[in-house]
């Protein structure tokens, strides 16, 4: 029998303090309220005083509520009951069906031997050119969505969602709209793998304190899939949201905060997160990807910013496409080159014209003169906006390279594009002669 | 001696002590479950101690005993480290892979050289020699290394040789060796010693001036901005301008016997990335396997943060111990700036008044103090040895003018600014060639980088006058200029990480295409239109790229120099 304890000393924030004994660091705790019971996480020992974050917030707690101990981590039951389900930020199932009975699992568990993770070399193909052809998915990956709100990232998370090849889906939602959270379920519900779907959501009507522990629920469930063999794709959005909580914390706990008001320890905080992407040799794999929206679109400010040095490259949404400058995926090196021998010549080349082009147009918008070379770069330009970066572009790899060789051959003399020329010789589009152009004709309607 | 915990508050744990106690010694925080915890002591009031634990500090409790020892913060040192890959305390993480598994159990430790191997010794000094730290007692083989056996680097005075082991296969902890001291005290000796890794370990007759330039094969570093023997610099740049490449690649071609990479508070993925690959590539100059000259220290973002903070000073003293052989070694930390935001962490946690964007007032002393522990020393035998530090500075939001980027600017000697504007234009290396410098001399001619500055400046120049007064208003001549400076950018700065050839060029080819690039500046071309130069070094720029991909000795080679020397000399007219 656990004791309980009711001398209450302070209460502030979402942070209760109380005199207790024989406490663990980072233990779980029960507190009953007038409201009902809460979950609570230690956060600070000191002497006999343990300070508690307490998960459903402390409004309505009074001195005189009782808190019992429960000699443990926060943990999650796992097994495959959790599949096409969804639950809260502290755990409990928000789809009115009953709780999950099976062995828990601890959160936020010790980090990966590096010497146990695997070179990620297996491209994820998400029909998306921008990414495909230049910034590859790679399994075990963690990219982070940079947007401004307003931005279709969402829409731009679930078509991942969709079209990846997972076998489970894990979608963490952090201050999330209510329709946000239902838009999810049905564009998985359409797209028929909300069966292999675990949610674990907390809007943004929620306490603050269960936000915090989405991320962590939903890795630590992800992880144990992963060492069971699956291949997983964890979803998160928004880890600005996430971020926000932490500061919250960090004031009320009188920290002294860094830069804008957050915890010195954003990064590590946010790097266990992220770094629990993996593949493990011998086992499954973990791959994260997650929105962090920009306040004021300012790509400096702590939350992105700090992401970016975590995380294995970032996409920026932009305009309702992904920008192709400052947009990177660190790992497309490993599968990129077996792709096609075009693909990265390809990917320089094209972005090296379409930044000119970029110049280009500033000069042609301050009112320059364009000389013959302008026009094929701002003719270039209109073409590879249309056919390539546009969104709703849904093509497979092999289809997107040549339609950029067309695209490339329509605009340029070979010499102009920049690309090796052993690579130009086996992949310039060839001026077809009358002959050739009927017998392509015939093979296609053959 | 132990104490007990007082308070615990995320890696920070206070402890009462019984008795006393030294700073900066190692203690143990002993959990309920048996489990000891490594931690530091970082600061002592009244009974009361204040320690870094280097583990998730889960599951402590207050009453739990903390058991102090003498020694500070160590590693050891012996034979056996080169291959190596470590956490930040020097515990091998392969042998914790076989014993735990897939994760990383706090509390889990193990000695960093193998106590059951045997390495073959050779005794070169004999009974009744005199001698004093860090002097040679033996060697014995460790790859493709003699790894020398030496004196304890802790002897305070001469000794005698009492006793010294014949040739023969002995494990690290055994003794080999007996010194006595005048005053006839015993020092055993052992092939291993340990020393802590927070105080430099420099025994030598003095320290010199580094002047040897350090190849790296990257042209822009060895011709532009070089690097020197003994030297350090600075990365900074923001990320995904490639720092990381940058470092991997320098730690592939660079000119030394022995390279350490400390991963520090990075990416896991990129650590795997190194330690899946070095085993398979060879040495270009020895034809071994790469990690037989490798040492990996990897503490990676998602690792305790206290453990990172010690994890460059482990590295830094590995480095340093090889120097001691009479070894050249090259330590690169990615990055620093998670080295700083560690100690800003346990800054914050001690509560300490805090300084720009809550760094502690200490940062810019532990910096400096970092970097001072690189450099060219002549060991007391003669022979000179070398550690070259380069680290990477990650700043917040890519801006330089922050306490970390600042603090590392005015204790490097070179310094390689990488550019946001020039990766996201695909230029790679994105060294910025208009910011970067370098105190040292390289392989060119100070005068002809100097010249080939000047143009750049003047390209970049005539490039913004462009956008303000159009292509049409600029004169020919500084339209021509403009062009020569992106030949130069193109054919030389940058470089194809990624191909085989054009990803290291040798020192003699960089002079050869430094000097033809030089031609090609010097020469005027007498363009009378603009369309008309735009075609003409286009084509040239053609000629130089596919130069770059070409194998020096091949005949394709020599065509493509003939080819270039005639476009030259018909000045692009055909």
């Amino acid at each position: 029998m656990r004791k309980y304890f009711d001398e209450i000393t302070r209460i502030a924030g979402n942070v209760v303090t109380i005199t207790a004994s024989d406490v663990g660091y980072d233990e779980l705790a029960i507190i009953t309220t007038k409201r009902g019971p809460s979950l609570a996480q230690v956060i600070r020992l000191e002497g006999d005083q343990v300070s508690l974050q307490i998960f459903a917030g402390t409004q309505g707690i009074s001195t005189g509520d009782k808190v019992r101990f429960l000699g443990r981590p926060m943990q999650v039951p796992f097994s495959d009951d959790l599949l096409g389900r969804v639950f809260d930020g502290s755990g409990k199932p928000r789809d009115n069906r009953p709780e999950i009975q099976a062995d828990p699992v601890d959160i936020g568990s010790p980090a990966v031997n590096p010497i146990m993770r695997r070179m990620p070399d297996n491209m994820i193909n998400t029909g998306i050119p921008m990414i495909d052809i230049f910034n590859s998915l790679v399994e075990s990956q963690k990219l982070p969505i940079f947007s401004v709100a307003g931005e279709p990232y969402n829409e731009l998370l679930a078509r991942v969602g969709l079209q990846a090849e997972a076998d489970i889906i894990i979608l963490g939602g952090m201050g999330l709209r209510h329709d946000d959270y239902l838009k999810f379920r049905n564009t998985f519900e359409e797209g028929g793998v909300l069966g292999r779907t675990i949610m674990f959501v907390h809007t943004a009507a929620d306490p603050v304190v269960e936000c915090l522990l989405v991320p962590d629920l939903c890795l630590a469930v992800g992880e144990s899939f992963a060492l069971q063999g699956k291949k997983v794709l964890v979803l998160l959005t928004d880890m600005t949201a996430f971020s926000d909580s932490l500061k919250e914390i960090a004031i009320t706990m009188e920290q002294i905060p860094s830069n804008r008001g957050y915890p010195g320890d954003l990064y590590t905080q946010l790097a266990k997160r992220y770094e629990k992407a993996v593949d493990f040799d011998g086992a499954g794999s973990m791959t994260t990807l997650a929105v962090v929206t920009m306040p004021g679109d300012d790509v400096t400010h702590p939350v992105p910013d700090n992401t970016g040095y975590i995380t294995e490259g970032q996409f920026y949404l932009r305009n309702g496409r992904i920008e192709p400058f400052g947009s990177l995926s660190r790992l497309k090196q490993q599968v990129n080159g077996d792709t096609r021998d075009d693909h990265r010549a390809i990917m320089d080349g094209c972005l090296q014209l379409y930044s000119t082009c970029r110049e280009t147009r500033e000069k042609r918008d301050m009112g320059f003169e364009m000389s013959n070379w302008d026009e094929k770069l701002l003719r270039y330009g209109d073409q590879f906006e249309d056919k390539i970066m546009d969104l709703s572009v849904n093509i497979p790899l092999f289809e997107a390279l040549d339609r950029c060789w067309d695209i490339l051959a329509d605009c340029f003399e070979p010499v102009e594009t920049g690309i090796r020329r052993a690579i130009l010789e086996n992949h310039w589009p060839k001026e077809l002669t009358a002959e050739e152009e009927a017998a392509e004709e015939a093979a296609a309607s053959a | 001696m132990t104490g007990r915990i007082v308070a615990v508050f995320g890696n920070m744990v206070i402890a009462e002590a019984k008795g006393d106690v030294i700073q900066n010694s190692v203690g143990y925080c002993c959990r309920a479950d048996g489990a000891k915890l490594l931690s530091e002591i970082i600061r002592v009031r009244g009974r009361c101690v204040d320690l870094q634990v280097f583990e998730e500090t889960r599951g402590l409790k207050i009453g739990d005993t903390v058991e102090f020892r003498e020694e500070m913060l160590s590693v050891a040192l012996g034979p056996g480290l080169l291959g190596q890959i470590y956490d930040g305390l020097q515990n091998p993480l392969p042998q914790l892979a076989e014993q735990e598994g897939f994760f990383l159990k706090p509390g889990k430790y193990i000695h960093g050289l193998d106590l059951k191997k045997k390495w073959a010794f050779t005794p070169t000094a004999a009974v009744g020699d005199t001698v004093s730290a860090a002097d040679v007692l033996g060697n014995c083989p460790e790859g493709i290394f003699e790894h020398q056996i030496m004196a304890p680097f802790t002897l305070r005075e001469e000794c005698t040789i009492k006793e010294i082991a014949p040739a023969g296969e002995y494990t690290v902890d055994k003794q080999i060796a007996t010194l006595a001291t005048a005053d006839g005290k015993e020092v055993p000796v052992t092939m291993q010693q340990e020393w802590p890794v927070k105080r430099a370990l420099a025994i030598c007759k003095r320290r010199l001036m580094p002047t040897d330039p350090l190849i790296t094969r990257v042209r822009i570093i060895d011709s532009m901005f070089p690097v020197v023997r003994g030297g350090t610099y600075c990365i900074p740049g923001p990320f995904g301008a490639g720092k990381t490449v940058l470092q991997q690649i320098t730690s592939r071609h660079a000119e030394v016997d022995i390279v350490i990479i400390a991963a520090c508070g990075e990416r896991a993925g990129e650590v795997v990335e190194t330690i899946r690959e070095f085993p398979e590539l060879t040495d270009p100059r020895t034809g071994k396997s790469l990690m037989e000259r490798t040492i990996i220290i990897c503490n990676t973002s998602a690792m305790p943060v206290a453990a990172r903070e010690a994890s460059v000073y482990t590295a830094a003293t590995l480095a340093e111990y090889y120097r001691q052989m009479g070894l050249n070694v090259l330590l690169l930390a990615d990055s620093t700036s998670r080295w700083a935001q560690a100690m800003r962490e346990v800054s914050g946690r001690l509560e300490e008044i805090p300084g720009e964007e809550a760094f502690p007032a200490y940062l810019e002393s532990r910096i400096a103090g970092f970097y001072e522990r690189a450099g060219m020393l002549e060991l007391n035998d003669g022979r000179v040895a070398s550690v070259t530090i380069g680290g990477t500075v990650s700043p917040a939001g890519g801006n330089f003018e922050e306490p970390v980027t600042q603090g590392t600017l005015k204790v490097v000697g070179a310094f390689h600014g990488l550019s946001r504007a020039r990766s996201d234009a695909r230029r790679y290396p994105s060294i910025d060639p208009l910011d970067s410098w370098s105190k040292y001399t390289g392989i060119i001619d100070p005068a002809k980088t100097e010249k080939m500055r000047s143009v750049l400046r003047r390209g970049s120049e005539v490039k913004q006058m462009m956008t303000v007064v159009g292509e049409e208003g600029t004169p020919i001549d500084d339209f021509a200029i403009m062009l020569k400076a992106e030949i130069f950018d193109n054919c030389y700065l940058q470089q194809n990480a990624f191909d085989e050839i054009d990803g290291a060029t040798p020192p003699d080819r960089q002079q050869f295409v430094f000097d033809k690039i030089l031609e090609v500046m010097d020469t005027d071309f007498d363009f009378e239109e603009k369309h008309q130069a735009r075609d003409i070094m286009f084509k040239l720029q053609d000629l130089f790229r596919n130069w770059n991909y070409v194998a020096p000795d091949s005949n394709e080679y020599k065509d493509f120099v003939q080819k270039i020397d005639a476009f030259i000399a018909a000045k692009g007219r055909e």
